[in-house]
């Protein structure tokens, strides 16, 4: 580490017009006739999407939405910059910023060395197009010339797995061998500086195992990297230093230990419910979306908190729009330290492999009490269409959850008062079997 | 790209808000050549993927066209060509035509049609729209066949105008450039580009002497029928294979709009191409 800047972020901020895009004319029409009846009005509306002159002159209206506000930092040459905050915090905007996908409102950054930006994986890709040619293509959007992929195409290949369906079209792969492939080419990226944006959460466990592995190559090898991700044991492992940001700014800079401490357990976290008034703005596709989620008691209230020996449930509302599709909601349930505990799959038989119709739905994971560790969860939630093999949307770490600690009878903790450590805290049934020298003996059966 | 430690690129890029005109690099449009022939190849491929005529639709295309309009405007309307038989009039025509009007549509379109990749990652946006420019060569290259066989089946003699021919192949690839330019930055917006499009390039055709002769213009209007490039390249096409005299006074004006309509739908899509995301 030479101790040289690769990026200088400056005053950084992005205002967006939020209501009027919504509102505008989309076709001409409508716009011919509106600009008939107030042309200057009309344009300036348009043209108020990307121009701020009037928040530059004094102007605080309800109408513009600060993405980032006044984000300045710098990252070393060889540094891996983790970027951490809730959803909405403006990470993936700066992300867009750095990647030169959407200008800047205000300030400047500057970046030392060539930039490579994974928003996502498998841009581009296309199902007509064989695997081998979908490598070409993804690599040079990625920004890698022809001859960069050549030379690391057998490398490439060897890391996704798919070399028995190189010539095959893409359409006919399952869509873990896409995924593999379109990450494969990602992950040999070479560029002095990699921006990431969480895309880290593909394949099964071996090959996400694999992705970190090589993740941790190319921090190893001087590289600079952004990473932004919620997955914190991730960020913990990779990362040399994280900045934490809430609702646009940079509220906090630090180690990696301390950034994931401050984003866990501070105001700067999770709610315990979210809900998505406005349809349009709701998370998810044209099958389904996202308009609530929360904690429930066994009362159906919406709860913030339980006792530990307390059963809740978590719970979330969607919309079904496109009726018809065989749908998979689940939950991840992680603990404060960001490490996932489990996943659960929507149990309810009776939509099992049974398309369902539009309407608006809730479902309702129950979680038993006695079972998790006591202290703050956080739940990621999704729907995925199994027709499709879509995921329909996917909110991480979306809410938080309190389990209160307790003692006593009914309890795993009983009457101990000292730690209690462990990601869960299961009640378990146990025996105990005495034998005495002279031949008696006693069973016990202790328990629920 | 080497060990990190040597050969770095020392590249300092500045990224800055939006200011308005902004002069085009053309460095870069270099550095992205690559990528610029895969999305061209990616176009070329996936366009007649699964169909069983395949590349036979390039040609079938003008083909139907120039059956039909022969039959309508040759043989029942008897529209006058100079005394060339309407087959060859309308073949020499149309030919650049579907090449000019296909390229125009799907350039049109593209970055719409492209945009979740426009908010993911970043390369010279002009490459959008200029993709199926190129692309739709393929096509025209394909359907010269036809036109190959309708010159040697009239038995045209070869005249030096031919010599014209490279030029008249830029000009027809400039136009629809320009226009796609203009048009991608506004279907950006107002998305009924996309339904006004196929009309529009309807009417053009008649715009240009496709299917009858610049002679039938009256000659109070041929001034303002010169300023219409494709009046241009068509007459031009029309000259250069069938050895008639050089219309000068519709090429020349033709080469002058062409080259304002690139230039301007350069400079006016490269203004509103950092705001793309945020407006689309």
């Amino acid at each position: 580490m030479s101790g040289d800047i690769a990026i200088r972020v400056e005053g950084v901020s992005k205002l967006y017009r939020i209501g009027v895009k919504e509102n505008a004319e989309e076709t001409l029409a409508r716009a011919l006739f509106n600009a008939i009846r107030s042309p200057v009005s009309n344009f300036r509306k348009y043209r108020s999407l990307y121009r701020f002159d009037d928040v530059e002159s004094g102007n605080t209206g309800l109408d513009v939405l600060w993405a980032l506000r006044d984000v300045s930092f710098d990252v070393k040459e060889g540094e891996v910059l983790g970027i951490v905050g809730r959803n909405g915090a403006g990470k993936s905007t700066l992300l867009k910023i750095l990647s030169r996908i959407t200008p800047p409102s205000r300030g400047q950054v500057e970046i030392h060395g060539r930039v490579s930006s994974l928003l996502e994986v498998g841009t581009g890709f296309h199902r007509e197009l064989t695997g081998r040619e979908n490598i070409y293509l993804n690599g040079t959007i990625l920004g890698m010339r022809k001859k960069e992929v050549d030379r690391k195409f057998d490398e490439i290949v060897e890391f996704s797995g798919v070399e028995k369906f190189l010539d095959t079209p893409v359409k006919r792969y399952s869509s873990g061998m896409s995924v593999r492939l379109a990450f494969a080419v990602a992950a040999h990226l070479e560029p002095e500086i990699l921006v990431v944006d969480e895309v880290l959460a593909v394949g099964d466990a071996a090959f996400q195992k694999k992705c970190i592995n090589k993740m941790q190559d190319v921090g190893k090898s001087g590289r600079t990297i952004l990473f932004v991700s919620h997955n914190m044991p991730a960020v913990k492992m990779l990362c040399t230093r994280a900045i934490l940001l809430n609702e646009g700014k940079l509220v906090a800079d630090g180690t990696p230990h301390d950034i994931v401490s401050t984003y866990m357990t501070s105001d700067v976290g999770v709610p315990p419910a979210r809900e998505w008034r406005d349809p349009a703005k709701a998370p998810g596709l044209e099958v389904a979306r996202l308009r609530a989620i929360c904690f429930v008691s066994r009362s159906r209230n919406a709860i913030d908190h339980a006792d530990i020996r307390e059963d809740f449930g978590i719970q979330m509302e969607y919309d079904v729009l496109t009726g018809g599709h065989i749908l998979l909601p689940h939950f991840y349930i992680y603990d404060d330290e960001g490490l996932l505990l489990f996943g659960t799959l929507d149990q309810d038989p009776e939509w099992w492999q049974h398309p369902r119709p539009e309407g608006k739905f809730t479902s309702t994971a129950w979680i038993p009490g006695n079972f998790l560790q006591a202290g703050m969860i956080y739940v990621s939630c999704s729907v995925l269409s199994r027709s499709t093999d879509k995921s329909q949307f996917y909110e991480k770490q979306v809410i938080a959850f309190t389990i209160a600690d307790n003692m006593g009878k009914g309890t795993a903790r009983g009457d101990w008062a000292g730690q209690m450590m462990g990601a869960l805290r299961p009640l378990l049934t146990w025996e105990t079997r005495w034998e005495q020298e002279s031949g008696t003996s006693s069973e016990g059966v202790a328990g629920r | 790209m080497n060990p990190i430690n040597q050969n770095k690129s020392s590249q300092v890029t500045i990224i800055r808000p939006y200011r308005g005109w902004e002069a085009f690099d053309f460095k870069e449009l270099l550095e992205y050549r690559d990528l610029f022939y895969f999305l061209i190849m990616r176009d070329v491929k996936v366009l007649y993927a699964q169909t069983i005529l395949g590349f036979s639709w390039a040609i079938l295309h003008p083909l139907i066209q120039i059956v039909i309009f022969s039959i309508i405007f040759g043989r029942i309307a008897k529209i006058p060509t100079d005394g060339i038989p309407y087959v060859l009039f309308s073949t020499v025509a149309i030919i650049p035509w579907t090449y000019m009007s296909e390229a125009m549509n799907a350039s049109s379109q593209r970055l719409v049609q492209d945009q979740n990749m426009l908010g993911k990652v970043y390369f010279p946006r002009i490459i959008y729209p200029l993709t199926p420019i190129l692309a739709k060569l393929v096509d025209f290259t394909i359907s010269l066949v036809i036109l190959a066989i309708v010159i040697m089946y009239f038995r045209v003699t070869p005249t030096w105008n031919l010599l014209l021919l490279p030029g008249l192949v830029l000009m027809m690839i400039c136009i629809p450039a320009g226009i796609g330019l203009w048009l991608s930055a506004l279907a950006i917006r107002f998305r009924d580009v996309k339904f006004a499009m196929p009309f529009v390039v309807r009417m053009m055709i008649y715009s240009a002497p496709i299917l009858y002769t610049a002679s039938s213009i009256p000659d109070a209007y041929r001034l303002l029928y010169s300023l219409n490039p494709i009046v241009g390249v068509i007459e031009g096409f029309r000259s250069c294979l069938l050895g008639t005299p050089i219309p000068w006074p519709y090429i020349i004006p033709g080469i002058g709009m062409t080259f304002l309509l690139l230039i301007s739908g350069a400079v006016y899509f490269r203004r509103m191409e950092r705001v793309f995301v945020d407006v689309i």
